[in-house]
């Protein structure tokens, strides 16, 4: 079986890579965005002890 | 021997360091076990007689929808301990859940929509399994959106506690719709009382999987809660010294 035709998913790959590929995409968001929120609190909490 | 005082770790400050570490390990676990899993799905096990190769779908599909009903169900635990014990950690921990049960939700419907349409012929039906879930989303987002409408974290705390707890009565109707209602959704494929309707090596890649979600749910919701923690316990002491340690 060639590359081309694992990734077509026998005329399916719309809907299987559709499937893992928002999975994906939703999942790594997440990440980056809950890594940007405990850098930003820990920031804001620095700044509240030098006060 | 040495016995630990676990209830130390109702603590927000020492919850955060512990937490932090349970993050890192949790992470590392659920990496491993999505690249097994998707390994498995997506080359190991063979394709099916009747659905052909769209079946796969079915290895994102069942955990994330699993994890869906399972994290709102720790999370209305959380609000049920918050509610009655007036414990701040425990509703930070479900304010922290929120987010992820509802992003599993989001997956689960949208792999079911795109699962429907070459099984079914269908993107979407009001069938009785895909109504219910999709109020289980419209639960996250209401409990997420009242948290955010109220300024007061405690007052917040307690609303949202009663809103998740009155929504747990949407779980048994998801889980058992497909028995309920005779509509477009296939029955359980896995029961604890009986065999699984399906090969070995496609009930390995969806436990996998679902070992995978589990574990990303627990070190994505430790990260969120230390964050939380942190927004919440701004004034304390302790954050200042804590805030960065790792």
């Amino acid at each position: 079986m060639s590359l081309a035709e694992y990734f077509a998913m026998g005329g399916n790959g719309f809907y299987v890579w559709g499937a893992f590929g928002m999975a994906a995409l939703l999942i790594a968001v997440e990440i980056i965005a809950v890594r940007a929120r405990l850098k930003a609190a820990r920031e804001a909490a620095r700044g509240e002890d030098d006060r | 021997m040495t016995s630990i005082n676990w209830a130390r770790y109702a603590s927000p400050a020492s919850f955060f360091p512990l937490a932090g570490q349970l993050a890192r390990w949790f992470g590392v676990a659920a990496a491993v076990l999505v690249v097994a899993g998707l390994w498995i799905g997506l080359v190991v096990a063979p394709t099916d007689a009747q659905q052909g190769e769209a079946y796969r779908i079915i290895f994102i599909h069942v955990p994330a929808a699993w994890m869906s009903m399972f994290l709102y169900a720790v999370m209305a635990g959380w609000c049920a301990v918050s509610l009655t014990l007036n414990a701040r950690l425990s509703a930070m921990m479900a304010q922290a859940l929120a987010p992820t049960g509802a992003l599993f939700t989001v997956i689960a419907l949208w792999s079911g929509s795109l699962w429907g349409r070459p099984a079914w012929g269908t993107y979407w039906a009001w069938d009785a399994r895909m109504t219910s879930e999709l109020i289980l989303l419209f639960l996250y987002f209401g409990y997420m959106a009242l948290r955010h409408a109220i300024d007061d974290p405690r007052r917040a705390d307690r609303a949202s506690a009663v809103l998740a707890l009155v929504g747990v009565v949407n779980l048994p109707i998801i889980y058992f719709s497909v028995k309920w209602w005779n509509t477009l959704h296939q029955g359980a494929s896995v029961s604890l009382t009986s065999a699984p309707k399906m090969a070995a090596t496609m009930l390995a890649g969806m436990l996998v999987m679902a070992f995978a979600a589990w574990f990303y749910s627990i070190a994505v919701t430790l990260t969120r809660v230390r964050a939380v923690i942190l927004e919440r316990e701004r004034r304390a002491a302790w954050v200042g010294q804590l805030a960065g340690a790792q």
